[in-house]
């Protein structure tokens, strides 16, 4: 993509499904399906709306992949963080 | 031209391999990414401890979903006004700009108002109702440091707008001081998105 050519992205589309996930989020946890389930599925759509801000209104989409990296950091971190702290709650 | 903004021009006519032309933005990611682990370690040191324990309570049977569902919306619409206000100052538009800035600020003050509605009656009537509160459960004290962390971001972004309105008055800050105080305020809004799945869904 040039860099010059910007373009402004469709706002209102991302604030719809923004606003549709939300609803279903919490339409979800009412529903009589198995805990693990609905886990997943929030989680899932956690991150499809954190993804669409951080692409779409934060501009990531547009920017140099490299950047990307930056955005993607604190994640690897937390994994690892995760990874580290598991062995607490399960002692031997 | 003073020496540091002598320095500062220096500096901005080597372009940034990540962000070209504009340095601050690449200073906003780093710092968003630093603030990210500071969330991250609280939101997974949250979940360990939820997970490790036996008998935490179900979040929405204690907290008022349809409260926060609305303070979920309000964040997103507030996104929505920062970026149609970038919109407009990149057009050159001042007077739409100011409409949607002013909203923005309006927007987090009102959500700062739902929080502190919500927090005043968890803590003076639905937590002690129900055997929560900070001396008996580790729901309490998660709750509050990761809302309250959040609440700060708020607090903190609702005055940078204001300073970034005010100093674009003044003809100081251009586009490109709105477009890094916009990235700020859409962080807050995505941290939020993650709180209100994990601290008050799941």
């Amino acid at each position: 993509m040039s860099e010059t050519a910007h373009h402004e992205p469709n706002y209102m589309g991302v604030f719809w499904w923004l606003l549709i996930l939300t609803v279903l989020e919490v339409a979800v946890i009412y529903l009589p399906i198995a805990k693990f389930v609905i886990t997943v599925l929030l989680v899932v759509m956690a991150v499809t709306k954190a993804t669409l801000v951080a692409m779409y209104f934060m501009h990531l989409k547009f920017e140099r992949r490299t950047l990307a990296l930056v955005a993607l950091s604190p994640f690897v971190l937390c994994v690892f963080l995760i990874l580290m702290l598991t062995p607490d709650i399960y002692p031997h | 031209m003073s020496d540091v903004a002598a320095l500062h021009a220096g500096a901005e006519s080597q372009e940034t391999p990540l962000t070209p032309e504009n340095w601050g933005k690449l200073g906003m990611w780093l710092f968003l990414a630093g603030d990210a682990v500071s969330f991250g370690c609280l939101i997974v040191g949250y979940g360990i401890l939820r997970h490790a324990s036996n008998n935490w309570p179900v979040p929405s049977q204690v907290l008022g979903i349809n409260l926060t569902a609305f303070m979920t919306f309000l964040l997103i619409v507030s996104s929505v006004w920062m970026v149609l206000a970038l919109t407009a100052i990149q057009q050159g538009d001042r007077a739409k700009f100011k409409k949607y800035l002013g909203l923005v600020i309006l927007g987090g003050i009102f959500f700062l108002g739902c929080q502190a509605y919500e927090w005043t009656h968890l803590l003076t009537v639905r937590l002690p109702e129900l055997g929560l509160s900070f001396s008996t459960h580790l729901f309490a004290t998660t709750f509050f440091v990761l809302t309250g962390f959040h609440g700060m971001h708020v607090t903190g972004g609702v005055i940078y707008n204001i300073c970034v309105l005010s100093a674009v008055n003044r003809g100081r800050y251009q586009a490109k001081h709105v477009e890094i105080a916009g990235l700020y305020w859409h962080f807050v809004d995505l941290v939020w998105i993650l709180i209100f799945t994990f601290v008050y869904l799941i």
